[in-house]
């Protein structure tokens, strides 16, 4: 293995650019996530520390821990947090300005205080040389990991799983709806609509039609145009189609002729090909486009 | 550069994240805060870890991650829940403590 | 008969009858209050009984007690020890000498009478047993006070009068003004009170006893500074009760009360308790010559005030309260006067006694006779139509006119001729005091002979009654007059009867000592032609005024002491703004202090706790962030205090 400190403790240089790096896109991605306003910005904005430290936990000779990083924190944890987002309100956006009189000033000071604290405390320790985990990962990182855990921590470890029972058990119980009002079942719906008077529900456009357009009604068991199974909006905008007009220029499709009826001065080109019923339905396809474009232009 | 750098970058994160739980107003990114103050610790614990040539360090960092799973499972799901009856995903909205 | 415990040292028998003269109208009165409305029917007849049987125990001590030689006759019952508080040993018990024995006497005996004559006078008031009730306790209380050996016990009787005044004097108390009156009568006694608790005090702490034997034993011991301020107290309590001045306002006021109230309370007997307390203490007045003045005086002053309030006044009753003012004010000035003076001032007292409550009386059988008038404007001729009441009413007039021979003329002259006694040397005492007490009795016949003409004659000048028809003065029934009768023979001879042979004073000598000899500095005989000439002269005066000429039954304006007198001299205006105003703003400030200071700290601490309590809640915002807040603020203090202490 190679050894990642020096007998006196320090980083190999690999490492130290590795986290001069590594530390400024850190940084800057946590006020990120301080001063995001949407918050999925700021979500991925700790994404990327995670990933980060991820980066820095292989460094510092815990490659399990790093990839349980990568694993659970950002590809569980993570996307967590971003499901319930989408779940909240992805575009809910934090207005910048304080509600809590003072608030920002304790913020400041307190965060400023903590770090200046904390890195006081932390610069004035004595640590003592750096040992590096070469040793006590002789046997690979997992496996003397799994030693320390089974070894000294078992019960921890029990408590820690049962905890995550009661997580689960947690979360599903505390996003339970209670459903307020009886479940309507299909037999419900049907038996509504037999005393509606709506039996076979509407047709949707293009059942019972030669057409699935939009604007072409269906036909009812009598040949019929069906009103209803035209959107309203069309109806009322006049942009309904005929239903008649379509039959007859399917017909002539079908007969081996154009759709639309021969216009003065053209002459009438016979269809290329052989009228088999692909080929037909494909020119029809070909035709109809052209006739759609040619009744758009007419109406 | 020795190890204390490492530990110092965590505690800079650490207060990053304590500033954010004390100014964002929304339920979720205060959440994200704590998590990276969680994190920052973790880091520190792995530091320790290999500064004392033991694992004791990175096992702890261990536990502290499921640890902060069953955290944020249970948490997201208070906040959902809130947010299902209130309508609301701030924090200064869940103010029925008032004195 | 005998209660056990009872210790007598008397050298006659019978003594241990004494705690009956107490007990016997206490247990009546007693009675009386209990059964309630029961005894309605026949409550009255046990309240006549009980001052008669004390009057019966009175009369047997009496008779045993003459059945000795004088120095003998002084006699200390004592029903056992009353308070045993350190060195502080005090019996309680009856002293029953020649002084106690003669008001005890005069005390049941005129109490009787007004008793009997009560029984017809409250005949249609349906209270007439809680009458007889309050009489009763006041007759025991009043017995309580002449009979105590020691001022402690007489304390106790001093208390009961008052109370029982207070009580009677508001008896139809239904009335907001006659209430007041009451009210007005016990707090003019309080501040008289306030004297004798503060001689008992100062009798305690230099004697260190308090009944009668240790106080005149231990009294000439005393300085003369300390004995004149007694002396003062004493005058201050004496004052309280016997309606002198400073204290005599309430008098007047007293009048509310039921006639026969005024005749045996205010006439006879609790007011002369105060002259009692000054002649019973005279071991201390003896040996305080300048308390002795300021009693004089105060005397003086007090025969004047009632003597011109008296002749303004046309309500029949008040007159007569402010006769008696001034007739107290004469025992008064006699006690003030010293050994030469004592003897005199009692035998007055009694005397006063007999021929003042025949005048009330008398005065209640006219007002029974007139449906209750008591304005003298509206009298007249009476005395054609009550015959009886007439006479009676004369003879208690003549008494107090003091002419001769009724008992006025006995008791009173010696008191002017004592007046001129010049005492110490000082003969201008003796010319002041002289006149004034020679002058007062021209003003007393005055005002007295104008009380008897206006009511009893002239012209009638009678209204109609409440209910429109006309006046019929008629007798009164023979409960009214037989008593009036009786006090009318008292008025005519009790005075002769005491007077001859010095009987009286040697009488009294065991207790107030023998009686100086002493030449007045106008004679004797000369005195009495000059006292005899003013009061003919008076009453002659007042018989032009007020029987022969018209008497306006509207009250004309009239001079401006006139005026005055009409207004008691103002006595009420200067109560007022002397006592009342300054009490009053006192008391509405102590109010308002208790308001505001008291009941504004405590409110205040109330106020003080919730005002912190809505400070301190202020920190509880319910915001999570302001919690993230303090507790980010307090790791970091805490972090910065290991980090300092540390280093």
């Amino acid at each position: 293995m190679i050894a990642s400190l020096t007998s006196a403790g320090q980083t190999t240089t690999g490492e130290a650019i590795l986290f001069w790096i590594l530390a400024i896109v850190m940084v800057l991605a946590a006020f990120g996530l301080l001063f995001a306003r949407k918050a999925v910005h700021a979500a991925l904005s700790l994404v990327v520390v995670m990933i980060g430290l991820a980066f820095m936990y292989v460094a510092q000779d815990a490659p399990f821990l790093g990839v349980v990083q990568v694993v659970v924190y950002t590809g569980a944890i993570m996307m967590l947090f971003l499901f319930v987002l989408m779940l909240v309100g992805v575009d809910a956006s934090d207005s910048l300005t304080e509600t809590l009189r003072g608030q920002r000033w304790i913020a400041v000071v307190g965060g400023l205080g903590l770090l200046v604290v904390l890195v006081g405390v932390v610069g004035r320790a004595h640590y003592g040389a750096a040992t590096g985990l070469t040793d006590a990962n002789a046997d690979s990182n997992p496996v003397a990991l799994a030693r320390v855990v089974f070894g000294d921590y078992p019960f921890a470890l029990e408590v820690v799983g049962a905890l995550l029972i009661t997580a689960a058990v947690g979360a599903i119980t505390l996003t339970h709806r209670r459903r307020l009002s009886p479940r309507v079942t299909q037999r419900d719906r049907s038996e509504a609509r037999v005393l509606d008077g709506t039996i076979a529900g509407k047709p949707v456009p293009g059942v019972y039609a030669r057409h699935n357009a939009m604007d072409v009604p269906a036909l009812g068991p009598d040949g019929q145009p069906i009103d209803a199974s035209v959107s309203r909006v069309l109806r009322v905008r006049g942009q309904e189609a005929d239903a008649e007009e379509y039959a007859a220029r399917i017909d002539r499709v079908l007969a081996g002729d154009w759709a639309n009826a021969p216009a003065t001065g053209v002459e009438a080109a016979a269809l290329p090909g052989a009228s088999s019923i692909e080929e037909s339905g494909q020119t029809a396809e070909i035709a109809d486009e052209g006739a759609v474009a040619a009744a758009k232009e007419q109406s | 550069m020795t190890l204390t750098h490492y530990v110092v970058l965590a505690a800079i994160l650490f207060s990053i994240g304590a500033t954010t739980v004390l100014v964002r107003r929304n339920a979720i990114i205060v959440f994200m805060g704590v998590e990276l103050m969680l994190n920052a610790t973790n880091l520190a614990l792995v530091t320790f870890s290999r500064m004392h040539g033991n694992l004791t360090g990175q096992v702890l960092a261990f536990f502290v991650m499921t640890v902060a799973a069953a955290e944020v499972v249970i948490g997201l799901a208070i906040i959902i829940s809130i947010f299902r009856t209130r309508r609301s995903a701030s924090v200064d909205d869940v103010n029925l403590l008032k004195g | 008969m005998l209660i056990t415990g009872i210790t007598t040292d008397a050298a006659w028998s019978g003594s241990a009858l004494a705690p009956w003269l107490v007990g016997i109208p206490l247990l009546s009165a007693a009675v009386l209050l209990l059964t309630g409305r029961k005894s309605d029917r026949w409550g009255h007849w046990l309240g006549v009984l009980a001052p008669l049987a004390s009057l019966a125990i009175g009369v047997v001590l009496l008779l045993n007690m003459l059945g000795v030689s004088a120095d003998q006759r002084s006699a200390n019952v004592s029903l056992g020890q009353w308070i045993n508080a350190g060195a502080f040993r005090l019996d309680a018990g009856f002293r029953i000498d020649p002084l106690s024995l003669t008001f005890v006497l005069l005390v049941t005996f005129v109490g009787t009478l007004i008793h009997v004559y009560s029984v017809a006078y409250m005949e249609h008031d349906k209270d007439r047993r809680r009458f007889f009730a309050y009489m009763n306790l006041f007759v025991a209380a009043m017995l309580l006070l002449v009979t105590a050996n020691s001022y402690l016990l007489l304390f106790v009787g001093w208390e009961g009068v008052g109370l029982a005044s207070y009580l009677l004097i508001g008896f139809w108390n239904h009335n907001p003004v006659y209430a007041v009156a009451a009210k007005k009568a016990f707090v003019a006694n309080r501040v008289g009170d306030i004297g004798l608790i503060v001689a008992m005090g100062l009798l305690f702490t230099h004697i260190g006893a308090l009944d009668f034997a240790s106080v005149d034993a231990g009294a000439p011991k005393l300085s003369p500074g300390l004995l004149t301020a007694i002396g003062l107290m004493l005058l201050l309590a004496a004052c309280g009760k016997s309606a002198q001045f400073p204290l005599q306002s309430w008098l007047g006021d007293a009048m509310a009360g039921p006639t026969p109230v005024s005749a045996l309370i205010h006439a006879a007997t609790m007011v002369t308790a105060g002259v009692y307390l000054v002649v019973r203490s005279n071991a201390i007045f003896t040996a305080a010559p300048d308390a002795r003045l300021v009693v004089t005086i105060v005397g003086a002053i007090s025969l004047a005030f009632g003597a011109i309030v008296g002749c303004a006044k046309d309500d029949i009753k008040k007159a007569l309260a402010a006769s008696t003012m001034s007739q107290i004010g004469y025992m008064m000035l006699a006690a003030g006067l010293g050994p030469i003076g004592y003897a005199f001032a009692i035998m007055h007292l009694v005397t006063h006694g007999f021929f003042k409550a025949g005048l009330f009386l008398g005065a209640g059988s006219v007002m029974h006779g007139m449906d209750d008038q008591t304005d003298m404007r509206f009298y007249g001729g009476i005395g054609r139509t009550m015959k009886i009441t007439y006479f009676t009413v004369m003879a208690g007039w003549l008494a107090i006119l003091g002419m001769f021979p009724f008992s006025g003329f006995f008791s009173k002259d010696p008191i002017i001729e004592s007046a001129f006694v010049p005492q110490d040397g000082q003969t201008w005492r003796a010319w002041v005091f002289g006149l004034v007490a020679l002058i007062g009795a021209g003003v007393t016949s005055f005002y007295m002979s104008r009380l008897f003409f206006m009511t009893f004659e002239g012209k009638r000048r009678w209204t109609t009654k409440a209910d429109g028809s006309h006046q019929h003065p008629h007798e009164a029934p023979a409960l009214m007059t037989v008593p009036m009768i009786i006090l009318a023979i008292g008025s005519v001879g009790l005075g002769a009867f005491l007077a001859i042979g010095d009987r009286f004073t040697t009488w009294l000598e065991p207790v107030t000592g023998p009686h100086p000899e002493g030449s007045p500095v106008i004679p004797a005989g000369i005195l009495i032609a000059l006292s005899l000439v003013l009061v003919i002269g008076a009453a002659a005066f007042a018989w032009s005024r007020y029987a022969v000429s018209e008497v306006p039954v509207i009250p004309p304006v009239g001079t401006l002491v006139t005026q005055a007198a009409r207004k008691d001299l103002y006595q009420d205006v200067v109560n007022d703004a002397a006592l009342v105003v300054p009490g009053q703003m006192l008391t509405r400030s102590l109010v308002y202090g208790d308001r505001a200071v008291v009941d504004g700290t405590v409110s205040g601490v109330a106020k003080t706790t919730l005002r912190v309590g809505d400070l301190a809640r202020k920190v509880q915002t319910g915001h999570v962030r302001s919690y993230a807040a303090t507790m980010t603020l307090g790791v970091v203090v805490l972090a910065a205090v290991v980090l300092i202490l540390g280093s």
